[in-house]
């Protein structure tokens, strides 16, 4: 089979599908219970560090880092 | 160490450009190898000076002096590209402003006209993307820059990009293809900078000490994504000799028309409203302090819009060599974008639900509202265009230019604004902007200009469909295309005017937001000011 024929196939058939499938997907999962808590919480990420970045995570070396 | 790598790269690029510039083939390459040259060599001394310096920075801050450089560039090519619009419409008025005796046609509509698309698109707008992304990836991630100076790169690398393509486009250099002009070197040094701006952006988001990543940065990044995949693709050319400007493109005919227009309409799809996207998401929830309306609508916005958007550009070329499958395919999608877009703009302007009288005493966030109005205005004029019955009429006409510029002009001239209006005093440490009704001033000068604008080109451009359109009882056409154009001229001027008043309203901003870093008072301390790197 030619490459153009088989990328064609492919694409009206199992891509088509699966892009299909993972939108619906999407739009389920944005409606998962307990969702919206974890999106509540997302949103209103931009009110917090306004000023300055959050505390450095455990573990890694603490105070100004070397930059190139 | 990496300080002397770096003297010896620039060195040698500075050489071999220089080299480039002597064997030069035509006049844009010699002047861009050049510009080449000399930016190695400024960088060369900058670099120099600095060698052994001890270049510690404190991540426990955010890097805002980039973002700082950023808001000015956006500003000053802002004003530039209004500038140079407002000077090519006037040519379509009165052509004799071509001065095409004087000037051996450096300036004439046919260089300036990608001259003022770049500038507006891609200096004005890419700019303003570049330094808002920094902005909102750094607060929404809670995480200093990653990468160091790279972002610096980022900037002075994009800046390069935009001088190197309008000294190219004005001399002659260009590819053709419509808002994907510059030449194929400045194509691979943009891709240069665009990989090291993903690097910057996901290297940010990769530290973030947030759990979440904030549904603007989805926007940003999948801007930053499918640029990079459209610029590469559309790009894919054959340079004719590694000393001239001039390339083939490795498509031809019909696959090399849709390569393109798939490329010129996701440039609109992605850049000019997936990034732009972003930073509604981002600046309007803060400027009226409270949470976007549905987190989940924005998702599924983001989804969807990525999902349609890609598949739009064959409506483009309707009534073409296209075979009719694909261009109603485009046509089809285009339709249903109507359907995220307007969802985006719902989203967008119910956050000011419970806020609504934030319209009355804040100019700024009128600005955002009047730019989410635009959003929407021009995301169902497009879906209608791209209907093959009403393209039939509308293709090739100042309708299509109209709809480019109530989208570009409204949504996101007007978006990039309010941003600036927002980070300036922010950035500077000052205590609000210099004067609200400046701000005002320029809200009402843009939107009549883009009224003017907008009302002039429905009219001219259904005008001239019509006329192209006519025939009389023996079938014979009736009108000659000169007899369109000289029926265009009072709508040309009245054109002109709105890009005029938009651009003194454009030029009233600066004025205003250089006299809010200069004139107002520091912000009172609790907030020391970001050290100086």
């Amino acid at each position: 089979m030619e490459l153009y024929t088989f990328l064609r196939e492919l694409a009206d058939s199992w891509v088509l599908l699966a892009l299909t499938l993972f939108f619906l997907g999407m739009m389920v999962w944005v409606f998962r219970p307990g969702s919206k808590l974890i999106q509540q919480d997302a949103a209103d990420v931009i009110f917090r560090n306004d000023k300055k970045p959050g505390p450095v995570p455990a573990g890694s070396v603490p105070g100004p880092s070397k930059e190139a | 160490m990496w300080d002397y790598a770096k003297l010896i790269m620039l060195a040698s690029v500075g050489l071999l450009a220089a080299i480039a510039a002597n064997y030069a083939h035509d006049l844009p390459y010699m002047v861009n190898a050049i510009e080449v040259a000399i930016a190695a060599a400024i960088t060369f001394i900058y670099v120099l000076r600095q060698v052994g310096e001890d270049k510690t920075t404190d991540a426990g801050e955010y890097m805002d002096d980039v973002i700082r450089a950023g808001v000015i560039a956006t500003a000053f090519w802002g004003v530039v590209g209004f500038l140079v619009g407002v000077v090519i419409a006037f040519q379509l008025a009165f052509p004799s402003l071509n001065l095409g005796n004087v000037t051996d046609g450096i300036l004439n509509f046919g260089r300036l006209r990608p001259l003022h698309t770049s500038a507006v698109i891609f200096a004005f707008g890419g700019n303003a993307l570049i330094m808002s992304s920094f902005y909102v990836v750094q607060r929404t991630s809670a995480a200093r820059l990653w990468g160091g100076n790279l972002a610096w790169f980022v900037f002075w690398g994009w800046q390069l990009v935009i001088v190197l393509a309008a000294s190219s486009y004005v001399l002659g250099g260009t590819e053709g293809k419509e808002y994907a002009e510059p030449v194929w070197y400045i194509d691979i040094w943009l891709t240069v900078v665009w990989v090291a701006y993903l690097a910057v952006f996901v290297g940010t988001l990769v530290k973030r000490r947030e759990p979440h990543i904030y549904v603007a940065n989805w926007f940003y990044l999948g801007m930053i994504v499918t640029v990079a995949m459209l610029h590469l693709v559309n790009n894919a050319a054959v340079p004719v000799s590694m000393l001239s400007s001039l390339s083939v493109s490795v498509y031809s005919g019909v696959q090399d028309a849709m390569v393109q227009w798939w490329y010129g309409h996701n440039a609109v799809g992605f850049f000019l409203t997936a990034g732009f996207l972003g930073m509604m998401y981002y600046f309007v929830p803060k400027q009226v302090e409270r949470p976007v309306y549905s987190y989940k609508l924005s998702i599924i916005h983001f989804w969807a819009l990525i999902f349609l958007y890609i598949w739009a550009g064959p409506h483009h070329l309707h009534y073409t060599a296209l075979p009719d499958w694909a261009s109603t395919l485009g046509m089809v999608f285009s339709v249903m974008l109507w359907m995220p877009s307007w969802g985006g703009m719902i989203n967008g302007l119910m956050t000011l639900s419970g806020a609504w009288d934030k319209l009355r005493t804040d100019p700024v966030v009128r600005m955002m509202v009047i730019a989410i109005g635009f959003y929407g205005m021009s995301t169902f004029e497009g879906p209608v265009m791209s209907i093959k019955a009403v393209n039939s009429l509308s293709h090739y006409t100042d309708w299509t230019i109209g709809h480019v510029h109530s989208g570009a002009l409204g949504w996101n001239g007007m978006i990039t604004f309010s941003v600036l209006y927002f980070l300036t005093p922010r950035l500077w440490n000052r205590e609000g902007l210099y004067s609200l009704k400046l701000v005002s001033w320029h809200f009402w000068l843009a939107t009549i200009g883009i009224v003017l604008y907008a009302a002039s080109m429905w009219v001219s451009g259904i005008m001239e469909g019509l006329m192209w359109r006519e025939v009389d009882a023996n079938g014979f056409l009736v009108n000659a295309f000169a007899d369109t154009v000289a029926a265009k001229f009072p709508m040309y001027v009245v054109r002109g005017l709105g890009g005029v008043m938009y651009l003194t309203g454009g030029i009233i901003m600066v004025y205003n937001l250089w006299m809010t870093v200069n004139a107002q008072p520091q912000r009172a301390a609790a907030y020391a000011g970001v050290p100086a790197e």
